[in-house]
């Protein structure tokens, strides 16, 4: 009897475990990507071996061209921008259970909007136009995500095959609008609109050759963070995640927050196309469409959908991005290396989520949790 | 002669548009009505139908036999069935996400290892002309069928009878309507789903050959830009029946032959957004035939994305 442990009592009066307990599941949440991630490079070499390519040669040039110098790592944050964007069009509404893939719609249309307002814009000074031109290019996005939000909910239409059906549409409309109504007579190989006022660009960070979008597409990171796991908003769509019929019967909003996570991601997305072409490329083209949604699925996955796992994750992708031209150079790859390591590294993510609970060394109950 | 038939011009190269244009759909819809009857999903089909395309065409160009190129389509597309049915057989994998994973793996492998044949001509399927009884040139055009068109047609009986009427159909339903009771019957639902995806992706890799072996008739990066998903939003519409999956395939054909029609005949004005008219017509459909309230009729019960 004496020697009966009594529990230790925390600070509400709960049981306090071991830190090594306590530790044990976000431990998993960290091991079991990163090794997903790692068995996606190993397969990918496997690859490169078995096609008789050197993969040292590919991830050295990948470290050198997307990591190792100054001029490297701002190529990669400039990549990162549309990346987080276009994650956070997935990993917000996923976090109620929806797997929305079309964000590449919202992003080409974000860039529309902005580039045909530029030009009615050009009187304006900069601190109205361009955030006016983000609300624009950010209410065009949220509509046409929301859209699919709404669909889900209000007709039951799968939000996958909805989503991806209007990213083919918003780029059929973007080419109509550039070559049509918005084209600036003056641009002849690359129909695009009219080129931004000088004063309407989006500059750069102070010190960086990388342009503003990057702190806000971090500060909408840790946003959406806050909206998620600390507001009351979020502990509900954290229900209606789990299941749907339960939150129904709570009571809780269900058909407001499938609405709002989607229109609120896709608000990001057409952000980033904002970001693309008021920074970027300098007027809204056939450039837009570069794919950044689709890679912005892979990074949402791979981060969980945590917003915060969200920004080493995009660093990381737009990292083998930046470096895709010295790596068709150097190796005589073609470019749809790229592409192919993301399918990879994909599959492994996905797999990788049998993994859970699988280990006994990240079970709380054996470092001694009650 | 040029303008003999006038505006009847677009009717009938809609018509020949069809023709030529559903084959693609027929083929992956067939598969993808296969795969969910089976109780999964594959939204991968779309990488599938590209990489049977890519595939098609290279081992046609290096053999010298388009039918080889077909075969050839049809294997690889089996083997990204395979590979979906066995990743999708572990648990908490979930298969719609798997299908993303593997339709950009796919594009990926086929643009990576497409490259060096983007050159090359291509070795025709062979047709049959359909408009010997008619003199004009347009009529002929219009019907001149692809042998994979008639081939389609007999693997929509095929299936139809074989869902309808044999032991295997009826083991396929049994396993997608119920897991529970299929495991009552000592089936095992992971290797008949694998196997049905499997054959769902053969018929997509044939439906790829299609694409670059006789219509367009060429290999390139953009060759199918979502045709594959449509057609898995066709087997929604189609209610998981053959045969309606046929008659809808024929719908976004002539969906798909409106831009191009309408420019044969000089209207340029707008041609990108008549390009949209499938995607639009596509969402349409599923806006009209989905329900938020009622299960869907004659959905597979086992179905992830009808529960």
């Amino acid at each position: 009897m004496a020697d009966k442990a009594i529990p230790k009592i925390g600070p509400r009066g709960l049981p306090t475990d071991s830190w090594q307990a306590t530790l044990a599941r976000p431990a998993e949440a960290i091991a079991i990507p990163i090794g997903a991630l790692l068995s996606g490079f190993l397969v990918f070499s496997i690859f490169l071996i078995i096609i008789g390519k050197s993969p040292l040669e590919f991830f050295a040039l990948v470290y050198k061209a997307g990591f190792g110098t100054g001029f490297s790592w701002q190529n990669t944050l400039s990549r990162t921008t549309p990346l987080l964007f276009a994650a956070l069009c997935v990993a917000l509404p996923a976090r109620l259970g929806l797997v929305v893939i079309g964000g590449e719609g919202a992003i080409v249309l974000g860039g529309v909007m902005a580039g045909g307002l530029a030009g009615v814009m050009a009187g304006l000074p900069a601190v109205i136009a361009i955030p006016l031109l983000a609300f624009a290019g950010g209410l065009m996005g949220s509509a046409w995500i929301g859209a699919v939000g709404a669909l889900r909910h209000y007709r039951g239409v799968n939000e996958t095959i909805s989503s991806l059906l209007l990213a083919y549409i918003a780029i059929a409309l973007m080419n109509h609008m550039v070559e049509g109504p918005l084209r600036d007579p003056s641009s002849l190989n690359k129909p695009s609109t009219a080129p931004f006022a000088e004063h309407l660009r989006v500059g750069n960070l102070p010190g960086m050759d990388v342009h503003w979008g990057l702190a806000v597409a971090v500060v909408c990171c840790i946003l959406s963070w806050i909206l998620i796991e600390r507001t009351t908003w979020g502990f509900a769509a954290r229900i209606a995640g789990g299941n749907i019929r339960a939150a129904q019967v709570q009571g809780l909003p269900v058909g407001r927050l499938v609405v709002g996570f989607t229109a609120l991601g896709g608000t990001f997305a057409g952000l980033a196309g904002v970001f693309e072409v008021a920074a970027v490329h300098g007027s809204a083209n056939g450039s837009l469409a570069a794919g950044f949604g689709y890679t912005g699925i892979l990074v949402a996955f791979l981060a969980r959908h945590d917003p915060l796992a969200l920004i080493p994750v995009a660093i990381l992708l737009a990292g083998f991005e930046a470096s895709s031209g010295l790596v068709q150079r150097r190796m005589d790859l073609p470019d749809a290396t790229t592409l192919v390591l993301q399918g990879f590294v994909f599959v492994a993510i996905l797999l990788s989520e049998t993994l859970y609970g699988r280990f006994k060394l990240f079970a709380p109950e054996r470092w001694g949790a009650k | 002669v040029e303008n003999e038939l006038g505006l009847w011009a677009i009717p009938v190269a809609i018509i020949g548009g069809a023709i030529r244009v559903s084959t693609p759909f027929l083929f992956v819809s067939l598969g993808e009505v296969l795969t969910e009857r089976s109780g999964r999903i594959n939204l991968g089909l779309e990488g599938t139908l590209v990489f049977g395309a890519m595939a098609g065409y290279g081992i046609a160009v290096e053999t010298g036999s388009p039918w080889i190129g077909v075969f050839g389509a049809a294997v690889a597309g089996a083997l990204f069935g395979v590979v979906h049915g066995v990743l999708c057989s572990m648990q908490r994998v979930n298969d719609i996400a798997i299908g993303i994973a593997l339709m950009l793996l796919g594009l990926g492998l086929a643009f990576f290892f497409g490259k060096p044949y983007i050159q090359p001509v291509a070795l025709d399927l062979p047709s049959i002309s359909f408009g010997w009884w008619s003199d004009i040139p347009q009529v002929q055009a219009a019907l001149k069928v692809n042998i994979l068109f008639l081939a389609g047609i007999v693997a929509t009986i095929g299936l139809w009878w074989m869902f309808r009427s044999t032991r295997v159909g009826l083991l396929i339903r049994v396993v997608g309507d119920s897991t529970d009771a299929a495991r009552a019957m000592g089936l095992r639902p992971s290797l008949i789903r694998t196997l049905a995806t499997a054959a769902g992706g053969a018929l997509a890799g044939v439906g790829g050959a299609y694409l670059s072996l006789f219509y367009p008739g060429s290999w390139n990066e953009g060759i199918s830009s979502g045709q594959g998903l449509m057609a898995v939003a066709l087997v929604i519409f189609a209610r998981w029946n053959p045969i309606a999956c046929f008659w809808a395939a024929l719908l976004f054909g002539g969906a798909g032959a409106l831009g191009p029609a309408l420019q044969s005949i000089g209207v340029s004005e707008g041609y990108y957004l008549f390009y949209a008219a499938p995607y639009v017509l596509t969402l349409g459909v599923l806006i009209m035939t989905s329900s938020p309230r009622r299960a869907m009729v004659g959905a597979p019960g086992e179905l992830s994305i009808t529960k």
